[in-house]
């Protein structure tokens, strides 16, 4: 068989792998009770698989270790808790602002008149989020401009405190112009925010079906792979992973090293928020508790763990830990011990479990559960020494 | 004909003002606060003995962070690697001593000299196990990732703080856990232009002061500290030079080890009090330092290690101890947008 239609079969291979795959996610809620609690899990797997992705963007192409992902997650939340709520109700003398919203998010359902506050179209949130946050990420991208390496993850460290400080005691800064409404809840959470409702579907009901939210997940994954994948092999995506190779040839190579690097930055923090603010709208409240550097270093540990800058490899590497970490462990695991006659809780050792798996993962694979090709190239093969021989090499 | 002159950049006010902010840029951020604090006090008539005491304060403080730093940035320095579960290591150190109090029977009514003679070997105790484990870790963890892509080790590092955290939690509970207030910490022993020393801070500098000199003496002076600077600048070249790269990377975390230990046992004689977590806002606050410092270099992160913990003071005593997590990390922010390399650090590959 010729090279040419070998690439051509396993492209088509991989498109049939694909699109099996994307069968089966689409199909499962269906084999599953509306309110199943793998549904549930799944939906949040979902939701870090965008996540991740966003976060391979900066680390996996571009290279830029980021330590402060949490940031996004946090502005993008916040987006959705801000414009997707009562939180602002003096907004508009306290008649509310409402943008293409039916339903509860419309009018109060016992009085029929309109809610207070400001509360737009999901889709409309979402498009804010992802401005909100890609601004947010060149903000953070302009002071590690000069910076490289484990520099630069410190200061993206720093942001994500500081967006978490600042989130924690949001409710002692007023928002200027307005008289009792404070930047964010704090502790204390921006809830309920209005129920998920999509042009044509209609609102969705957490309470009785949790399917839609599952699949409105699955479909900004697919919406992010698109986006990745195009981005990679786009102009830009070269640009990124020259630039992570060696940043002086790239730059000598007529990269433009700013806008490249706050694109990457932008591009990230973008996905970040998207996945944030489908969260708000998931958990149904933004609470400045869980911004934490914790929240930063799993999904770092997804993007690590699946293989730094392999799409698939991500994906795998979240959907791996989320669960491991929001269903094996509490749900499946917990039971273990009981049955074998032991009188412990598995929750008291959830966290020593989950370090325990990622060294072990880690450890047995270090390049990642499925390594990028080009960079399994340079770890293992080395250059030239691949199939095709360059010269002869026998006398 | 004239041979060709190189041009002189032209003296425009930006590039003057940029080379301004490049020199002393950094100074004015650093003194800007306690500037600004000190004139306020002077200008309500009040002395300035209360800014005296927070920076005192600070200092004492930031001794105890300039201990943990030095561990980052030693093992930075040689493998560069963040070392993650080197905060919950110091937690460890901390509960360490706390068990062996009551092993020993160190009580508020021991004497003086039983106390000394306790602390002493409580301390030594805590320095070992931290070594021990710290060593142990770097056994298990990260020589198998010697050759792994370079961020491999960092969640290797995230899988141990989660495990040491989590022993922690089985240990002594997941609420704070009060340690007896064996030196009666709070209690003033002189004043100095109105400022109050404790034990407290005694304690803090006193044991820092000599376990930074041992280790800069050791480091710049023996045979093994040549052994990890030159490992730290080529480990190639230090092993064709017939230099055992891993022991000499042990050796190093050895070191890092007992310094957590130390630290451990100081922050709770001085806090008198410990919790599972508190490993991981130590180390932030801690890996802060060393960057802040110049990451790799020992004299930098002690000199972190201090600013960091001035800083701290005046945001707790002045703004509000609820955004001090903001402020510390703002000014790493301004540090790093100044001077890219650190406080001390030399201009590296990293950070050009």
């Amino acid at each position: 068989m010729s090279r040419l239609a070998e690439l051509r079969d396993s492209r088509r291979a991989n498109l049939i792998a694909g699109g099996a795959v994307l069968l089966f996610a689409i199909l499962l809620p269906l084999f599953l009770n509306p309110l199943n609690g793998f549904i549930d899990r799944s939906v949040i797997a979902l939701a870090y698989v965008v996540m991740a992705l966003g976060l391979n963007v900066v680390v996996g192409f571009a290279g830029l270790l980021d330590l402060g992902y949490v940031a996004f997650y946090a502005i993008g939340a916040y987006g959705a808790g801000w414009f997707a709520s009562d939180y602002f109700s003096g907004a508009n003398n306290k008649h509310g602002v409402h943008v293409l919203v039916q339903g509860k998010a419309a009018e109060s359902a016992l009085s029929h008149t309109p809610t207070a506050g400001i509360h737009l179209n999901f889709l409309i949130i979402l498009v804010i989020a992802i401005c909100l946050t890609a601004l947010a990420g060149v903000v953070i991208g302009l002071p590690t401009l000069r910076l490289r390496g484990d520099y630069i993850a410190i200061v993206t460290l720093a942001f994500g405190e500081i967006v978490g400080t600042i989130a924690v005691n949001g409710d002692q800064i007023s928002v200027p112009f307005t008289h009792t409404a404070t930047l964010t809840n704090g502790q204390q959470a921006i809830s309920p925010l209005d129920p998920l409702s999509l042009p044509i579907l209609g609102e969705f009901n957490q309470a009785t079906n949790i399917r839609p939210f599952y699949w409105v997940a699955l479909a900004l994954v697919v919406f992010t792979l698109f986006v990745n994948f195009r981005l990679r092999d786009s102009r830009l995506g070269r640009a990124w992973i020259a630039l992570r190779e060696d940043e002086v040839a790239a730059a000598s190579m007529g990269v433009p090293l700013v806008r490249t690097k706050l694109l990457a930055y932008a591009t990230g923090a973008a996905l970040g928020g998207m996945a944030g603010a489908f969260l708000g709208y998931y958990i149904n409240s933004v609470n400045a508790g869980t911004f934490e550097f914790a929240f930063s270093i799993f999904v770092l540990a997804m993007v690590i763990l699946g293989g730094l800058g392999s799409i698939w490899g991500v994906v795998v590497g979240a959907l791996a830990l989320s669960y491991i970490n929001y269903y094996l462990i509490p749900d499946v695991f917990n039971d273990i011990p009981s049955k074998l006659g032991l009188d412990f809780s598995l929750t008291q050792l959830s966290f020593g479990i989950f370090g325990f798996l990622l060294v072990i993962m880690m450890v047995l694979r270090p390049a990642g559960l499925i390594p990028e090709r080009r960079r399994k190239l340079e770890l293992e093969e080395g250059v030239g020494t691949g199939e095709t021989e360059l010269y002869e090499v026998r006398a | 004909m004239e041979a060709a002159t190189i041009p002189t950049p032209r003296q425009t006010p930006g590039t003057v003002l940029r080379e301004l902010a490049s020199k002393y840029g950094l100074i004015a951020v650093l003194a800007a606060m306690p500037l600004y604090y000190g004139i306020t006090d002077l200008a309500n008539g009040n002395s300035l003995a209360r800014l005296g005491t927070n920076l005192f304060e600070g200092l004492s403080n930031g001794a105890i962070w300039a201990l943990i730093a030095l561990g980052y940035t030693l093992v930075y320095g040689i493998i560069e690697l963040i070392n993650f579960a080197h905060g919950d290591l110091f937690m460890i150190g901390s509960f360490v001593s706390f068990g062996f109090f009551g092993t020993i029977g160190l009580t508020l009514a021991t004497g003086t000299l039983g106390l000394v003679l306790g602390l002493v070997v409580t301390m030594l105790l805590a320095m070992v196990a931290c070594g021990a484990l710290n060593v142990m870790i770097e056994r298990v963890a990260y020589r198998p990732l010697r050759n792994a892509p370079k961020l491999a080790p960092l969640i290797t590092a995230v899988g141990f703080s989660f495990i040491l955290q989590n022993v922690g939690l089985l240990w002594l509970g997941g609420s704070q856990q009060g340690v007896p207030d064996l030196l009666r910490a709070q209690d003033e022993l002189f004043n100095v232009v109105g400022i109050p020393v404790t034990r407290a801070d005694v304690l803090a500098i006193g044991v820092t002061a000599p376990l930074v000199l041992a280790l800069t003496t050791f480091v710049n002076r023996s045979r093994l500290g040549k052994a990890m600077r030159a490992t730290a600048q080529d480990p190639e070249a230090a092993r064709l030079m017939g230099i055992n790269v891993d022991t000499t990377i042990s050796l190093t975390f050895l070191l890092g080890g007992l310094l957590a230990g130390a630290a451990g046992l100081t922050y709770a004689l001085y806090e008198t009090g410990i919790r599972y977590d508190q490993g991981f806002r130590a180390g932030l606050i801690a890996f802060t330092a060393a960057v802040m410092g110049g990451i790799g270099n020992l004299r930098g992160a002690v000199l972190g290690g201090l600013i960091i913990g001035c800083i701290q003071q005046i945001s707790d005593n002045r703004i509000g101890g609820q955004w001090t997590p903001a402020i510390v990390f703002a000014y790493l922010v301004l540090i790093m947008v100044f001077r890219p390399q650190g406080l001390l650090g030399e201009e590296t590959r990293e950070a050009g």
